[in-house]
């Protein structure tokens, strides 16, 4: 299964693997701490907290193993953090996503948000430092935002504890297949996309995930190798790519 | 390259991205900032120092040195 | 399946032979404009770029051309003092509550009627050990972490590596490693994990090699014992922090300048390479987290004090307390080896004791200064003179001048790094080579360094 791939040991053996991702300095750290209660430091310095690091919490009935990535700005760097946050959403197969962005500064952090739903569309955009915005005059459409980018939203402010309920329910909806949003992959302007349809062709049979398919022709035209090794070291059977059947309730994980 | 490059931008002037000099590995870290063209970007702050400065890009502060800011071509409003 | 691997390769090496630079361009360039699309449809900000205006204001004072580096350095001070005087009181009274316990132990062991040597090595070697790490460390680090931890939290710490980028450039360096260095201030196995920053291997390595030039935490007391005693001349208790301040700070500016020369001559030597690249986000100010941060940052540093307590210093103590027991003849192990040493130890300025007593403080600095007390006062075992008259006669009497004490702090300033910031380096550098280096370089410098102060000195006729 994924996650014993990249070394994560989950709570329990039929614990929901969520994936954390986010800019750096957008409280997501807090966030974790918040939903593990897990003693981690939080720093408000880009790029201080580097290296996964793991948690567990309940919600309702269920159980779930939070993976924090490395913060990062995009997943198309090649640097060492990305590649780690772009691995594991791609090949850890995460039950559901949270990008935990930064309300005073959405317009930056919704690069990373946009690249993370083109790989993976199980996720929720929480809108965190919502205190903040507020103290400087700023104000978030989160409704708009859900249907901007297909995916559900909450609005967060995490170290006050705001949002963190309603962030335990999507999350438990998303990972238990409840609900499956699917948002529309970026359409990029006309160049890109006539190139993409050139690749298509030869991609899709070795990968049968429309939406993947579709990734990996996108990072072929990038150029970056290191989508390859991964791809090697982390699907070298590629059913990890494999049909629909990624986002399904948790017991039919079992049959993997 | 059209314009000029990002280091005779003064301190609170404000350009529009035109091009990059970078190329492989540096070029994709400088887009990936937001320094895509067309991108309005503003010199906020020189470090005591002299170098870096700080721009701001897309509503971040961002401090690049000399090094980078000269491989970044932009041209005023 | 693997032919798959080798047809999607096969695709990338086709697609790679073209230039692709304008389509990868491209990509980003949609993903930007996407992504300003959505938020000017979802995002109202308000008028004028008035959520920049606190940080600009802040900014210009923080990274002005004259407030800076004035307001910095006053930063730097008062983090000291608040750390150095806060501790005072805990220090002392952890060391009162200890030595309570110490004379129950004392009497429980006389109770069961066990040998003095038992008594010795588990009560003087080992509980004084553990106990002394605890009393002088717990407290200043207890300080000194949050209240870094509340700078970074707040936003400040960028603004510091905006300011010394262009020194550490100058150097080879990176501007992040002014923060990895003033991690090193608390504690310098801190300093090296948080390396971590630093992307480039070549930089990495600089910031952790360099890391041990400015003193820890557990350097600070006998930083301050000796400069108050030599260097301050008669100082009374009321500014007697603000002294010991001042010194400390002395004392890291040395060691600062240290950094920046040994990062600039390795930039042309060992580590020879190219500057990488520095981007550095100056984020927004925010209102640190005082609760959370407080009680995290606390009860972290202290699991680790007490870990390291129990890992380092009390084998350390066992061990002292044995050298310092045994006899061979007349002398206790420990003189016979300060004898051997003592040739050497004059050369630099030192005497065989004080160089014992490094050797013996190698686990963790904060014994170093016990452990030669103890050492002169053949008391066997680690001790502590309240009064400072009595200190300083203590080391008078032993041949001790100005040019002693100085030279004892340069070497304390320059030399290895104690043995968790080694363990911690081989962790982080998975090099025993590198390792080595990070041993061998400072304790070289630190050599040379009082060698030239010693000889300088008795060339001179001083002291």
């Amino acid at each position: 299964m994924g996650t014993e791939m990249f070394n994560i040991r989950r709570g329990h053996p039929d614990d929901l693997v969520i994936a954390l991702a986010g800019n750096p300095n957008t409280g997501k750290s807090t966030v974790f701490n918040a939903l593990t209660g897990m003693n981690q430091y939080t720093g408000n310095w880009a790029g201080k907290t580097v290296g996964s690091a793991v948690g567990y919490f309940r919600h309702s009935t269920a159980s779930f193993t939070l993976v924090d990535l490395p913060g990062t700005y995009s997943l198309l760097s090649q640097s060492p953090d990305e590649q780690v946050a772009r691995d594991f959403l791609c090949w850890g197969q995460p039950d559901a996503t949270i990008i935990v962005t930064d309300a005073t500064c959405l317009e930056r952090n919704l690069n990373l948000a946009l690249q993370v739903l083109e790989v993976t569309p199980n996720a929720v955009v929480a809108v965190n430092l919502l205190d903040e915005a507020k103290r400087k005059g700023i104000t978030v459409d989160l409704n708009q935002l859900a249907d901007e980018l297909g995916v559900p939203v909450v609005g967060m402010a995490a170290r006050r504890g705001i949002g963190l309920d309603e962030l335990k329910d999507t999350v438990l909806r998303l990972a238990t297949g409840h609900y499956q949003p699917d948002p529309q992959p970026l359409t990029y302007s006309p160049e890109v996309e006539a190139a993409v349809a050139a690749l298509l062709p030869r991609v899709s049979p070795l990968i049968p995930n429309p939406r993947m398919a579709r990734w990996v022709a996108l990072r072929l035209l990038d150029g970056d190798p290191s989508v390859l090794d991964a791809m090697e070291r982390y699907a070298p059977n590629q059913h990890a790519f494999g049909g629909e059947t990624t986002w399904l309730p948790t017991k039919s994980h079992s049959a993997l | 390259m059209h314009g000029k490059p990002l280091t005779e931008l003064g301190i609170g002037q404000t350009a529009r991205i035109e091009a990059l000099a970078a190329t492989g590995a540096n070029r994709r870290r400088l887009l990936d900032l937001g320094l895509v063209p067309r991108t309005e970007i503003e010199a906020v702050r020189r470090s005591p120092a002299g170098d870096p400065v700080a721009y701001r890009i897309r509503g971040a502060v961002i401090a690049l040195r000399r090094e980078e800011a000269a491989q970044v071509f932009v041209c005023a409003d | 399946m693997a032919s798959h691997q080798e047809s999607l390769r096969a695709l990338m090496r086709e697609l790679h032979g073209d230039d692709q630079t304008t389509v990868r361009d491209q990509i980003v360039s949609d993903l930007y404009t996407r992504s300003a699309e959505i938020a000017s449809a979802t995002v109202t900000l308000p008028d004028g770029g008035r959520q920049f205006a606190f940080d600009r204001r802040l900014d210009n004072i923080l990274t002005s051309r004259w407030l800076g580096y004035p307001v910095m350095l006053a930063l730097l001070g008062i983090v000291f003092y608040m750390t150095i005087a806060g501790a005072n009181v805990p220090s002392a009274l952890l060391g009162d509550l200890f030595g309570w316990i110490e004379g129950y132990l004392t009497l429980f062991f006389a109770w069961l009627g066990t040998p003095e040597w038992v008594h010795g090595v588990l009560v003087l070697g080992l509980f004084r050990g553990v106990s002394w790490v605890v009393a002088v460390m717990l407290p200043p680090m207890a300080i000194f972490f949050p209240i870094f931890a509340i700078l970074e939290d707040f936003g400040y710490l960028p603004r510091v590596a905006f300011n010394l980028d262009r020194f550490f450039k100058s150097a080879g360096a990176h501007g992040k490693q002014a923060l990895t260095m003033t991690m090193g201030f608390g504690c310098n196995a801190a300093g090296v994990v948080a390396c971590r920053i630093i992307e480039s291997p070549r930089e990495r390595m600089l910031a952790i090699l360099t890391n041990n030039f400015v003193p820890c935490n557990g350097r600070w007391p006998t930083l301050i014992t000796l400069s108050s005693l030599f260097m301050a001349g008669a100082v009374g208790l009321a500014s007697g922090s603000l002294a010991a301040t001042l010194v400390v700070v002395g004392i890291v500016l040395i060691g600062i300048s240290a950094t920046l020369a040994v990062s600039w001559t390795l930039s042309k030597t060992m580590l020879r390479g190219v500057p990488s690249t520095f981007t550095l986000e100056l984020p927004p100010y925010r209102k640190p987290q005082f609760g959370r941060l407080l009680v995290r940052s606390v009860y972290d540093r202290t699991r680790i004090v007490l870990k390291r307590a129990v890992i380092v210093a009390a084998p350390a103590g066992v061990i002292t307390w044995i050298l310092a027991n045994v006899y061979i003849g007349e002398l206790s192990v420990i003189a016979h080896v300060a004898g051997f040493f003592d040739p050497f130890a004059r050369l630099i300025g030192l005497d065989g004791y004080i160089l014992m007593a490094f050797v013996l403080g190698l686990p963790a600095n904060e014994i170093v200064l016990p452990i030669l007390i103890m050492s002169y006062l053949s008391s066997g075992a680690m001790t502590e003179l309240d009064d400072f008259t009595a200190l300083k006669q203590l080391f008078l009497d032993h041949g001790w001048t100005w040019v002693t004490a100085l030279c004892t702090m340069l070497f304390s300033l320059l030399h290895y790094p104690c043995g968790t910031t080694m363990w911690t380096i081989y962790k982080e550098t998975s090099s025993v080579k590198w390792t080595l280096v990070a041993i061998l370089l400072p304790t070289g410098i630190a050599l040379s360094a009082c060698f030239l102060v010693a000889q300088a000195a008795r060339l001179f006729g001083w002291g």
